[in-house]
């Protein structure tokens, strides 16, 4: 369980980034932390493994203050994958990249092992287990990074802009990703302005704006509130955009899936028939 | 389209490409045509080689990317293998993905006039046409400041403007926005949606989400292993089974169009593919069964 | 937003800011030269204080002071060997000629880094940029010199960036003895210098596609002219060093101690 507890801070350049943010985010649940560029989606979640260390407020991991550990050890805990796979990339193959964390970690050399091959299993990367990291595409890249945190299994997981530069089907692969990580009870905050993406997930949504929030709740209900949109500088969905569009003809307003949209609308064109 | 009949800017005949000490081609016999005027949107899954065919526009590839080059390449008249990439530069404006790595100076207006610069335009004229490329991307009043005090989104106006000032028949695109947020993303296809409009400047958009960008296309080309394996008008592209297979991101308001017609509910006209489109569909077939 | 936010380049303006870097140039070497030719105390305090209206007006006055008490290490270092050596030579007496010229060292010293402060505090690496182009400075090294200021804010900022993404991955960089610490820097010179290279693969992409090296005859948005203030500015400085000139020749200055036990 991660606590926020009424957080500001401020980088040393003076730039205040976070101003009074609290909420909490319980064992398994699935969020996605939306908003624009510079709204402070990422130094909000730099505090959730102590990378970060709150000006005023305070951060609780599983009760205990972030102030009063090294990020090392909360890493344990809490997996934090960045935006850029180049930015963390650097041995020479690829089982030694997903090795690296778990011997800073301290596992014995069986587990690694392990673990190495596990992780390479679930993000189909066995094949790729003595290339050169750099030698792989751009979206291998990122699974190479993906399955580097995975490997000691943490708790929370966090994804920092996990879609950007990924076409539909690779998308579509870790939306699958995410939803079965989801499923073993994995608690997974994805930071991201990718309002399609989100609405397919269905997670639920805080939008920050300025380094506050100013919107938490279900997507359905987050991304169907233009007002509060427009604040966070967010387009609604395609297909909620559809719904707000028809509103005055007395269809539900909160509709983003694509499947629940069909069911909607042939019920009212059944209803007509008649 | 009336322009259909005019001459195509771009044109390509079994095009083949393979970087230095690649095994494989990066394009395969790519053969299209890119009419002036036209709004081309390229799309298809990471690798497919959109970005490879895009640096052949302005030459980037050969003459910087070196490389193996087979087939024939014609933008704006000049045969590509034969020109260097400062005088294709005059023609084709190309614009990138991080809009960071594309602004080189400590201004805004020194990056617009960067191009001019070196093709040693008289400064009068460097002047003129750095207001007018700053106005019509809508940043003149940013023109002092320096690419660090901006967003993602203005930067990439900026490298918008800088090739706009150079007065390019063609703009081409490579996924401009990937790292802006939705609203700076709107506003990027808005500049060149309207670059398109007003001046007939031909665009070459490479975009993996069709969601945004597909209602201002004239033309789409899905690529999918170095090859053209659809193209032509989006509607009809895009609502075909091909496209669906490939794994593109077809527009959630196609595809709600395709599963309801499938469903037996028969929405007039052509396939949408905007929200407004499919709105409005839906209102008509309501209205029309009152 | 980051940690380098300072690191970044910011345009300010002020009346000193606008003068021609040139121009400024050339009065900090002027300063230096007057602080040369006199060896007395009292024309060298009167040349620093003359720096100080300059950094009121230019508005640096905090930068300025940090930049001077940087100095202040180095200021002592050279008035105490300057004394020292004096002490020895006078026959390990304290005289006030010994102290004079050590002070006279010294002030010379701050002179020449006060002056040379305000130009590059009141100067925009663009201008520098500019004025470097402008003496015929080729035009390749300019670039490099603007890209590089342009680029240091980012690198830092990439830096931060992958520091963090090792730390997240249980990196410890203190942990270890002397040979260890060295070697945890590796997972950040690595991506580090990997980013740095594409970086530079995609900047000359686009610096092709922008018509790099179309022309030997490169033209320029901005031209570096001679304004009224600039001339005004030109004019102080030619009468401090010609005042300076003929006060070296024609007056007799008074020395320290002269000053201090009132024999004139």
């Amino acid at each position: 369980m991660i606590e926020v507890e009424d957080v500001y801070f401020t980088y040393p350049s003076g730039v205040e980034a976070l101003k009074g943010v609290s909420l909490t985010i319980r064992d398994g649940e699935f969020v996605a932390i939306m908003g624009e560029n510079g709204a402070g989606k990422t130094t909000l979640v730099k505090h959730f493994n102590g990378l970060l260390k709150p000006t005023r407020g305070r951060v609780l991991v599983d009760g205990v203050e972030t102030t009063k550990v090294s990020v090392a050890t909360l890493a344990r805990k809490v997996g934090f994958v960045f935006q850029n796979p180049d930015h963390q990339l650097f041995c020479e193959t690829v089982d030694e990249e997903i090795a690296f964390a778990l011997k800073n970690f301290g596992f014995n050399q069986d587990v690694i092992e392990k673990r190495v091959s596990w992780a390479l299993n679930l993000l189909g990367l066995s094949q790729y287990r003595k290339t050169s990291p750099f030698m792989l595409s751009g979206g291998e890249r990122k699974r190479v990074a993906l399955a580097s945190v995975l490997a000691w299994d943490p708790k929370i997981l966090i994804l920092d802009e996990p879609t950007i530069g990924q076409d539909y089907q690779q998308k579509e692969k870790l939306r699958q990703f995410i939803l079965q990580m989801n499923a073993q009870e994995k608690t997974v905050v994805i930071v991201t302005h990718d309002v399609e993406f989100v609405a397919e997930c269905n997670p639920r949504v805080l939008l920050m704006r300025g380094g506050k929030i100013v919107a938490d709740g279900e997507a359905r209900k987050v991304l169907t509130n233009p007002e509060v949109l427009e604040q966070a500088s967010i387009v609604p969905p395609q297909i909620a955009q559809i719904f707000l569009n028809l509103s005055d003809l007395g269809f539900p307003r909160d509709v983003i899936d694509v499947y629940e949209a069909r069911e909607v609308l042939l019920k009212a064109f059944r209803s007509q028939k008649q | 389209m009336p322009w259909k009949a005019l001459m195509a800017i771009i044109e390509t005949k079994n095009l083949t490409y393979t970087y230095p000490g690649a095994a494989w081609p990066a394009i395969k016999e790519v053969s299209i045509k890119i009419e002036k005027g036209e709004f081309t949107l390229i799309t298809g899954p990471s690798g497919c080689g959109k970005t490879t065919l895009c640096r052949c526009f302005n030459g980037l590839i050969p003459h910087f990317y070196q490389g193996e080059l087979k087939g024939e390449i014609t933008v704006a008249g000049l045969k590509v293998q034969e020109h260097p990439v400062y005088e294709m530069a005059t023609h084709v404006g190309m614009v990138f993905q991080n809009p960071e790595n594309q602004l080189f100076a400590l201004s805004v207006e020194k990056d617009v006039a960067f191009g001019l610069e070196n093709l040693g335009v008289p400064r009068e004229e460097i002047r003129k046409r750095v207001d007018w490329a700053l106005k019509l991307t809508d940043i003149y009043e940013l023109r002092e400041r320096t690419p660090t005090e901006l967003s993602g989104g203005q930067q990439q106006r900026v490298a918008i403007a800088s090739v706009l000032a150079m007065q390019p028949e063609v703009i081409v695109l490579d996924e401009p926005t990937s790292f802006l947020d939705p609203l700076g993303a709107k506003k990027i296809f808005e500049v060149i949606y309207e670059l398109n409009k007003k001046l007939g400047i031909t665009i070459v958009l490479v975009e993996h989400r069709l969601d945004l960008t597909a209602k201002y296309a004239d033309h789409i080309i899905i690529m999918d292993g170095g090859r053209v394996v659809l193209e032509g008008e989006p509607h009809e592209v895009l609502s075909s089974e091909e496209a669906r297979l490939i794994g593109v991101g077809i527009p959630k308001a196609t595809r709600l169009y395709k599963m309801l017609k499938a469903d037996g509910v028969k929405l007039g006209g052509k396939v949408p593919l905007s929200s407004e489109e499919m709105a409005e569909k839906i209102r008509e077939a309501l209205k029309s069964r009152d | 937003m980051s940690f380098f936010d300072g690191l970044r380049f910011r345009r300010v303006s002020s009346p000193i800011h606008n003068l021609d870097p040139r121009i400024k140039f050339i009065y900090a070497c002027v300063i230096f030269a007057v602080a040369i030719i006199f060896w007395q105390l009292l024309p060298l305090v009167a040349l620093f204080v003359l720096q100080i209206p300059l950094v009121l007006v230019a508005g640096v006055k905090r930068q300025w002071i940090r930049s001077m008490k940087g100095a202040a290490f180095l200021a002592s270092i050279i008035f105490f060997t300057n004394f020292f050596v004096s002490f020895m030579s006078a026959g390990y007496r304290v005289t006030f000629t010994a102290l004079e010229s050590a002070l006279a060292m010294t002030l010379r010293f701050l002179v020449l880094l006060g002056s040379f402060s305000i130009f590059f505090l009141t100067t925009s690496p663009d201008h520098l940029g500019l004025a470097l182009e402008q003496s015929r400075v080729p035009y390749e090294f300019c670039f490099a010199f603007t890209t590089a200021v342009r680029f240091v804010p980012v690198l830092a900022e990439e830096a931060q960036t992958i520091m963090d993404a090792q730390k997240a991955r249980g990196l410890e960089l203190e942990k270890g003895n002397f040979l260890k610490r060295v070697r945890n820097y590796i997972p950040i010179l690595i991506p580090l210098i990997v980013s740095a290279i594409r970086r530079s693969l995609e900047l000359a992409e686009a610096m092709e596609s922008r018509a790099w090296g179309a022309t030997k005859k490169r033209t320029n948005l901005y031209v570096l002219k001679l304004r009224r203030g600039d001339y005004l500015f030109a004019a102080i400085t030619a009468g401090i060093l010609a005042a300076a000139i003929f006060i070296r020749l024609h007056f007799y200055i008074p020395r320290l101690e002269e000053l201090l036990t009132g024999t004139i």
